[in-house]
């Protein structure tokens, strides 16, 4: 207690040599929080990339659909199935949708894809699947037309207007066959989505198939992706197993393993950083502890413990660690929140690489209390292990040659 | 009766290639109350005897006993222990702790024994009166002459009530006037307080004022004298 006061009544009898240790060890927990803030957001907006164009962040299926993709393993969307998932927290979207393989005809050319039945509101609140269309107009509910990717369009040369002819497998062995004018063209920003398929209203996919009521998937968004296993754990207390619960993870495995690889290769950036912190930090302690060589080899001298005297200044350390960190926190949380609602737009040629490659040229920051909490653990260990430093110099000094000074 | 005995003290430095024999074979007692001054030029082994008798630097050969203590066995956090309740230090630089204020300064070793606060404060304000700095007692070193940071490092050895205080060349680095100064507040405290005071020196004027004078040459006691 004494020895804590002592630290303390010395921190802040020095402030200068206080302000620059606490402001090296305070810019380590800005730029490590920062680095982490941004890591978080750029996947953050990976996975939203994906999940928002497309998947949404869990899907709920028949037990049997995920090993075998077949119109006959639907669900029933009985009453009040989608607004008993609505009610859970963090859920903010829940659609259906009914989806098959078809052959998909026009003219002389014929390709093999999805027919996707959507609800065209609904669906829009999920994907905004609307701004994807860049010609013609989106469909309305109860529409008899369809929208086509891009891509798909073009193979098949077809345009606004034209009739697209479907042959598809319907429920229970039906066989439909039907004709429907294009509504409008998509163009997506990733290339698989292009030439996946066509768009219909969920009510015209339902008759087509001969499915009424029928869903391949309910599509779930939830306001944050660190909540879906949350949401899956109340969607399996709801319905048991009476259905399957994908997770964005299991729909799309590819960008999982890009985010873990990403990570992996992250990890030696983060040590290069953490070294720069921690050497940052070192030298300021060290510089320290240099100054004040004299002024202990005197306390030693005139019948001060040294173990006592590394105790103050391991407290002194440490204290001024606590302060950094808090200071740090202070400091990045506003100004996280503004990255994160103010995402920094890149210019020039790299905005143009970002977007060629179907990427929005924006750096995207995510406010994760995940983040703050491991790098002040992280920064505190730094901390802690630079500890010893001033640790081991009192414990090595020798109290007349500190004291010639 | 002794309170510092010292038989046959050697401290040989084996570091360059010639050993050098810093102190070389002295022996020497010192009585409650004494005034001593130890003169010899510079690298005769003052400060290597000074820092033996304090307790700062180990012995190569011979023993010190202090009070019935042999101070030559003593290592570590017990020589520690036994320099804060027995031995007062003034050094040439002053070495006052720069960021306290003079009445810390004075409070800290009382502090580092575990004296009570009242104790404490009572003590320093007392103590840097008498050495004519009642008026400063909140300042800090750096706001100090040099005359008046030696006289807070006096009260400061005096404060733990040390039994005899050991002041390498205290006014090497003081002028004229601080220096007289400064003896006369020793030769008081020595007068009134019978407290012992051990101090090298080469200024002739701080000789006169010792009342015994030791002189060393090359690691040797050449004369001892008392007036
Ligand atoms: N740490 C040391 N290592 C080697 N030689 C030393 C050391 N300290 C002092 N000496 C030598 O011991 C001798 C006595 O030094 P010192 O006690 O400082 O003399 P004084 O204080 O009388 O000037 C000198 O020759 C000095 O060079
Ligand atoms: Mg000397």
């Amino acid at each position: 207690m004494k020895d804590l006061k002592m630290a303390w009544r010395n921190l802040w009898r020095n402030k200068r040599r206080t302000l620059i240790t606490v402001m090296s060890i305070f810019f380590g927990v800005l730029l490590s929080i920062v680095m982490g803030s941004m890591q978080e957001g750029i996947y953050g907006s990976m996975i939203d990339n994906v999940v928002k164009t497309y998947s949404g962040h869990i899907q709920i299926q028949h037990p049997d659909y995920e090993e075998n993709k077949n119109i006959n393993n639907t669900i029933f969307e009985s009453d009040g199935l989608i607004d008993s998932v609505l009610s859970i927290d963090h859920v903010t979207a829940a659609v259906p949708r009914l989806k098959n393989f078809a052959l998909i005809s026009s003219g002389e050319k014929t390709r093999i894809g999805m027919a996707i039945g959507i609800s065209p509101a609904k669906e829009n609140n999920l994907t905004g699947l609307k701004k994807w269309v860049k010609e013609g107009s989106y469909l309305e509910n109860g529409d008899r037309g369809i929208l086509i990717a891009k891509n798909l369009a073009k193979h098949l040369q077809a345009e606004i207007g034209d009739t697209i002819i479907l042959i598809s497998q319907g429920y229970h062995g039906a066989n439909p066959a039907d004709l429907f004018p294009v509504r409008g063209i998509l163009d997506f920003p990733t290339p698989e989505l292009n030439s996946l398929g066509v768009y219909m209203d969920i009510e015209t996919a339902r008759q087509f198939f001969y499915a009424p009521k029928m869903m391949t998937e309910i599509a779930v968004l939830a306001d944050d992706y660190e909540e879906v296993p949350a949401i899956e754990r109340k969607l399996e207390e709801m319905f048991d197993s009476r259905y399957n619960y994908l997770s964005w993870q299991e729909l799309s495995p590819e960008l999982v393993q890009f985010i873990e690889s990403d990570k992996g290769s992250g990890v030696i950036m983060k040590a290069i950083l953490y070294l720069v912190i921690g050497f940052g930090i070192l030298g300021t302690i060290m510089m320290m502890m240099a100054e004040r060589r004299r002024e202990m080899g005197v306390m030693v001298a005139v019948g001060m413990q040294k173990i006592r005297l590394s105790k103050v200044i391991w407290f002194e350390t440490v204290l001024m660690g606590i302060i950094a960190v808090a200071l740090g926190f202070i400091i990045s949380i506003p100004l996280i929140a503004y990255l994160t609602a103010n995402p920094i737009p890149i210019t020039g040629e790299y905005g143009e690489a970002y977007a060629q490659f179907g990427m929005e040229p924006v750096i995207y920051f995510k406010m994760a209390f995940s983040v703050f909490y491991q790098q002040a653990l992280i920064v505190f260990a730094i901390i802690l292990a630079i500890s010893i430093y001033p640790y081991r110099v009192v414990r090595k000094l020798n109290t007349i040659e500190a004291i010639r000074g | 009766m002794a309170i510092i005995d010292v038989k046959n003290v050697k401290k040989i430095y084996n570091d360059s290639e010639v050993a050098v024999h810093a102190v070389n074979g002295i022996d020497l007692s010192f009585e409650q109350g004494e005034f001593a001054a130890i003169v010899g030029p510079s690298g005769s082994g003052k400060t290597t005897f000074l820092n033996m008798l304090g307790g700062l630097d180990n012995t190569t050969e011979g023993e010190i006993v202090i009070d019935g203590v042999n101070v030559s066995n003593l290592k570590g956090s017990k020589l520690i222990n036994f320099r804060l309740m027995n031995i007062g230090f003034v050094f040439q630089a002053y070495n006052l702790i720069p960021v306290l204020t003079a009445k810390e300064n004075v409070e800290f070793i009382m502090e580092l024994q575990g004296k009570s606060k009242t104790e404490r404060d009572k003590r320093a304000k007392e103590l840097l009166s008498a050495v004519g700095l009642g008026e400063r007692i909140n300042n800090r070193p750096n706001k100090l002459s040099g005359g008046q940071q030696q006289r807070v490092a006096v009260a400061r050895a005096l404060a733990p009530k040390p039994k005899f205080i050991l002041a390498d060349e205290p006014t090497a680095n003081l002028d004229s006037k601080s220096t007289e100064n400064l003896l006369d507040i020793m030769e008081k405290l020595n007068k009134e307080e019978n407290i012992t005071f051990i101090f090298s020196t080469h200024d002739s004027r701080v000789v006169n004022k010792a009342r015994r004078v030791i002189t060393v040459e090359d690691g040797k006691v050449i004369s001892d004298v008392r007036k």
